[in-house]
């Protein structure tokens, strides 16, 4: 028996990093797995449909301390605000104090760089002067290189690597939480604040990314262990790994990078022309706009679009999707969907077959699993809104 | 009735003149949960070494292989609505084929169960 599209044990990568949560997962019982140069849990003993389903139906505390947290500071706001315009496709300007905004790092072919996460502080913070980002792992180098090349030079970059970072995920994620901090719950999705936690400094927002309601917590590597293991004390909350992080995501309808976006992919091809906003789709002004505006208007040649199998067969990155018997793309990401016991994928195809209910077929082996294309996300989302 | 082993962590249990191949309780562990299993066709050959299903867990496919060469008297149906039943009972219910041995002497190259479980402990 041969795993042949899975991760090879921990043991036999000698340089790889830890987080500062390594020692927790491991007497957990997490099975380490490189992942983006980290020694990550993939699953713990429960294991992956049961780390799922604990998510989707109570809360779940994962450890993202490997993603690079990192903060822009400029002369000013205006200038801090002007470099991340110069370099995203993100209304920046319009990003008020506390809120945070999913955007991308685009080259010059409009191709995205990365995904990445970017949020001004919270008011109270008196530190107008700088945005804070969250960026890939597996992307580090690749984006501090861009940044150093791209960056306006009166902007200073800080590596935050002394922080860890915490995503407490699931509908029961906010009655956890406040249990601990003050006043997460009435917190809107995508906002930010800083707090404390059992009165340990506490960076925290409403976010994540399984589509349920959740909170990601940056806090001191010294203090992840205290707060980890006070969230998995609570009876509502148990460790999950990457596994079930890949297959909440997948459902939810999230991009990972190097899976369904690379410096090829445009936001308009990835679907992600929400993060291009309003007033940049008017004025321009970011690497790669001749494309991305001309692809708006006239549409993109390829399309990410979800797919749904029949039957049981999962089919992986890398199957080539057919229709009427010619290959029309590839999928990106693709797995047996837990909550909704059937195969699920994302994958570019050519436009023409991105509509929904169109016949698609991966092909697996030797053989072919009819599916259509299906809007995403999978499952619904359960992001917390403005209450009605 | 003793049931032999391979390196790549199959099983092979003679019974009668066929015998029953499956996945082993440790690989079973590590795949995780299974949540599809291809298996061949009735009256398929195969050579020792071979190829012959695939094991989908949430994160992978695993190649399975044959401990020794046979022909496939009957691929295991109830895998078909249940594949987590290998995850549950690797070495009894969740067997994948039953074979007819074209050479019995192969199983004299495998594994019995204390070498495997010392295998075992070596990895």
């Amino acid at each position: 028996m041969t795993e042949t599209d899975t991760d090879q044990p921990a043991e036999i990568q000698e340089d790889l990093e830890t987080t500062p949560l390594a020692a927790l997962h491991e007497s957990l019982g997490g099975r380490m797995v490189p992942f983006a140069g980290y020694r990550m849990p993939v699953q713990f003993p429960a294991g992956i449909l049961a780390e799922h389903e604990q998510v989707r139906t109570a809360a779940g505390l994962f450890d993202v301390s490997h993603m690079v947290q990192l903060s822009l500071r400029g002369p000013s706001a205006d200038a801090t605000t002007a470099a991340v315009e110069a370099i995203t496709p993100a209304e920046v300007a319009g990003l008020k104090p506390g809120r945070m905004r999913y955007t991308v790092f685009l080259n010059d072919e409009g191709g995205i760089v990365d995904d990445l996460i970017v949020t001004r502080p919270a008011q109270d913070e008196a530190e107008t002067d700088r945005l804070g980002l969250v960026v890939n792992a597996a992307r580090r180098d690749a984006d501090l290189a861009y940044l150093g090349e791209r960056l306006d030079p009166s902007i200073t970059i800080e590596l935050h690597d002394d922080r860890a970072l915490l995503a407490l995920q699931g509908p029961e994620a906010a009655a956890v939480l406040a249990d601990h901090c003050d006043g997460v719950g009435d917190m809107l999705f995508m906002s930010a604040a800083t707090t404390t936690f059992n009165g340990i400094p506490c960076g925290v927002s409403r976010s994540g990314y399984t589509g349920e309601d959740g909170f990601e917590l940056s806090v001191a590597d010294s203090d992840a262990t205290a707060v980890a293991g006070t969230l998995l004390a609570d009876g509502r909350v148990e460790p999950i790994g990457l596994g079930a992080r890949d297959s909440l995501r997948l459902e939810a309808g999230l991009c990972l990078y190097g899976h369904d976006l690379d410096e090829t992919t445009s936001p308009v091809e990835a679907g992600l022309a929400f993060t291009i906003g309003k007033r940049r789709r008017e004025t321009g002004g970011f690497p790669g706009a001749t494309r991305i505006l001309g692809e708006l208007a006239d549409g993109a040649r390829r399309r990410r679009v979800g797919i749904v199998f029949d039957g049981r067969a999962p089919a992986r990155e890398g199957a080539a999707l057919i229709a009427d018997g010619a290959t029309i793309g590839h999928v990106t990401s693709g797995g047996f969907s837990p909550t909704l016991q059937r195969p699920i994928a994302m994958g570019y195809v050519a436009s023409a077959h991105a509509a929904d209910g169109t016949a698609v077929a991966a092909r697996v082996r030797t053989r072919e699993l009819a599916g259509r294309v299906a809007p995403m996300p999978f499952v619904p989302t359960r992001y917390y809104r403005r209450p009605a | 009735m003793s049931t032999h082993y391979t390196r790549d962590h199959e099983w092979i249990r003679v019974e009668g003149d066929a015998a029953l191949v499956g996945i082993s309780n440790y690989a079973q562990e590590q795949l995780g949960d299974i949540v599809f299993i291809e298996l061949p066709a009735t009256g398929k050959s195969f050579k020792k070494g071979d190829e012959f299903a695939v094991v989908e867990s949430v994160k992978a496919a695993s190649e399975v292989y044959m401990p020794v060469s046979g022909e496939v008297i009957e691929a295991n149906a109830a895998l078909g609505d249940d594949p987590a039943s290998v995850n549950s009972a690797a070495e009894t219910d969740g067997w994948l084929v039953r074979v007819k041995l074209s050479d019995a002497a192969e199983l004299e190259a495998l594994l019995d169960a204390d070498a495997y479980a010392a295998y075992l402990g070596t990895l």
